[in-house]
């Protein structure tokens, strides 16, 4: 699979401030890559980097094979963007944002219509935007991002204070456009809104990568062994789980989340609970969910710095 | 450069403005009363006048005059005389001071307010080439001052004519200086002025700051117009067509470098050299 974007090493500062520091990162074309991370991690700062609208101060960026320093206006006119906020021109009406959009990413008035259909924003295209909830525009702005049919769509933010009806739209997009062979991005701090759609996380933190791959690589680099969470009618009597044989480690979460070295120990640690007189009122495998992953990376990170 | 790209964002911005009305009523009362209200005030004041002093005064001033510009001031009384110069002579700088002053209006805010508003993130995505922006946004920051400059000088003719020419017998408005003035005068000092302008909304902070020091720029513009719109009606046609075509060569040196201010750095506000 080939890369649509591809980051080198790349730097960018604003003053005093360092954005990103030797970033480097693939997204494979065709796929879902998700980028994770807190506010301030730099995420903005690469789409935007991406689409050359800014400039880094080194290291290499490719999209689509072509340098967004060169071929800007070539990569532009390849590429989608939903903005973390999306705006409009608040005086003119929704059609007429859009009528400007397929202007200028010379596209036509039918696929703006048929954008608008898509995202349920139809009914309200000759309303002002500036009367638009924020659902409204979000949905008009990704109408907006797709009306060229890019190759590459790169959603930051997408459904920021959304309702649920409007977030499921951003995702329904997201597995609609992939599975038509497109090249997602998308930024989030959300981690429940990237699981089932990324097909590579990358996890940034102040500016840096932490670490990337694909959900499932992750999940066996970060978190090797199963976990079991119990329960039972006293959880205080959970505290002899330690003692058995194949529990690697403990730590109280909604539950007990209890780290083993196999699956196959689950019968005999409910047996030997249930010896010691525990009565279990829950015994579940944890399957793995971008959340944990996520937290156990930045565990992981935190206990590697000096 | 796409010229469907310019009109395109052209189109966008004057649509814009033509719904805010908060922003053109006030831009069209300034012309109201620049082009229309104030000539009509003054000029009817002057032709009705009785006071025999107050004429004297003002053939004073028409004394002050070349003696070249004196020869052709019109009318077979003191009154219609000063009506006449007053007319032709001392409000020609109206006809640069309105357009420029709507032109800077919203000029300053053109780059800026795209920040402000966030859509300058939209642009700065977006596949057009930042020439087409900077040309986008000036014309559409001249059309409205000029066409507010075009529309006043056809009112104020039609003022000038009814009120003062009635005096002298025929409707004399515009001169050959005026139209000269108008159509090749004005239009390079409302290029270069926004030129200026769009350099500054390019860099400031916010809309108030774009317009504070839009000020800055359009009162040396609006001096140096003033002083040559006065002169070139004071002087031959051939100078105002040689101060004309010196102000065009200005106007497209900046033009052809302003394009440089819109970085999409600035865009999207976050460049450190705003």
């Amino acid at each position: 699979m080939t890369d649509a974007i591809t980051f080198s090493s790349v730097h960018k500062t604003f003053g005093e401030v360092t954005a990103l520091e030797s970033v480097d990162f693939n997204a494979p074309a065709g796929a879902v890559t998700v980028l994770l991370g807190p506010n301030g991690a730099g995420k903005t700062t690469t789409v935007r980097l991406t689409t050359g609208a800014l400039i880094a101060d080194f290291g290499a960026i490719k999209v689509l094979g072509l340098d967004p320093l060169e071929h800007g206006d070539e990569v532009r006119s390849r590429v989608g963007v939903v903005p973390p906020k999306p705006a409009f021109y608040d005086q003119l009406s929704g059609w007429e944002n859009l009528q400007f959009a397929a202007t200028i990413f010379e596209s036509d008035e039918t696929k703006a219509r048929a954008a608008a259909e898509r995202f349920g924003i139809d009914h309200a295209l000759d309303q002002e935007v500036g009367g638009y909830s924020t659902g409204m525009k979000t949905r008009l702005a990704l109408a907006r991002a797709v009306i060229h049919d890019p190759e590459v769509l790169m959603l930051d933010e997408p459904t920021a204070g959304l309702d649920p009806e409007s977030a499921r739209a951003v995702l329904d997009l997201i597995k609609e456009m992939a599975g038509k062979g497109r090249t997602i991005v998308m930024c989030t701090h959300l981690l429940h809104e990237a699981e089932g759609v990324a097909d590579q996380v990358i996890l940034m933190d102040e500016g840096s990568v932490r670490t990337s791959g694909k959900p499932s690589d992750l999940a066996r680099k970060y978190m090797a062994n199963p976990i079991v969470i119990l329960d039972a009618e006293d959880s205080s009597e959970l505290s002899a789980v330690t003692e058995l044989d194949g529990v690697l480690g403990v730590r109280s979460d909604d539950g007990l989340h209890v780290t083993i070295d196999s699956l196959d120990r689950i019968p005999d640690i409910v047996i030997e609970l249930v010896k010691r007189g525990v009565r279990p009122t829950r015994v579940e495998p944890l399957r793995p969910t971008l959340e944990d992953l996520y937290f156990e990376m930045q565990r992981t990170h935190r206990e590697s710095q000096p | 450069m796409r010229w469907t790209m310019v009109k395109a964002v052209i189109k966008a911005d004057l649509y814009r403005l033509f719904k805010t009305r908060d922003y053109w009523i006030p831009l069209l009362i300034l012309g109201g009363m620049f082009f229309v209200v104030l000539p009509a005030i003054l000029l009817g004041a002057m032709s009705t006048v009785k006071q025999t002093n107050a004429i004297a005064q003002i053939g004073d001033i028409i004394g002050t005059l070349p003696a070249a510009i004196q020869a052709n001031i019109q009318g077979d009384n003191p009154a219609t005389r000063a009506s006449y110069a007053f007319a032709v002579y001392l409000l020609a700088p109206i006809a640069i001071i309105v357009p420029l002053t709507i032109s800077s209006a919203v000029g300053a805010n053109s780059i800026v307010g795209e920040r402000e508003r966030g859509t300058g993130e939209f642009l700065a995505h977006s596949p057009l080439t930042v020439k087409e922006i900077y040309v986008g946004k000036l014309l559409a920051s001249l059309i409205p001052g000029y066409a507010a400059g075009i529309v006043g000088f056809g009112l104020y003719s039609i003022v000038v004519n009814l009120i003062v020419g009635g005096q002298i017998g025929r409707w004399f408005f515009p001169t050959t200086s005026w139209i000269l003035l108008v159509l090749w005068v004005v239009p390079p000092f409302i290029a270069i002025a926004l030129s200026l302008i769009l350099r500054l909304s390019a860099r400031v902070r916010s809309a108030a700051s774009a317009h504070q020091a839009s000020s800055l720029v359009t009162l040396p513009v609006i001096l140096m117009s003033y002083g040559v719109a006065s002169g070139l009606l004071y002087s031959p046609v051939i100078s105002a067509a040689a101060a004309g075509f010196i102000a065009w060569i200005i106007a497209a040196i900046l033009l052809a470098t302003g394009a440089k201010s819109i970085r999409r750095e600035r865009l999207l506000g976050v460049s450190g050299d705003l």
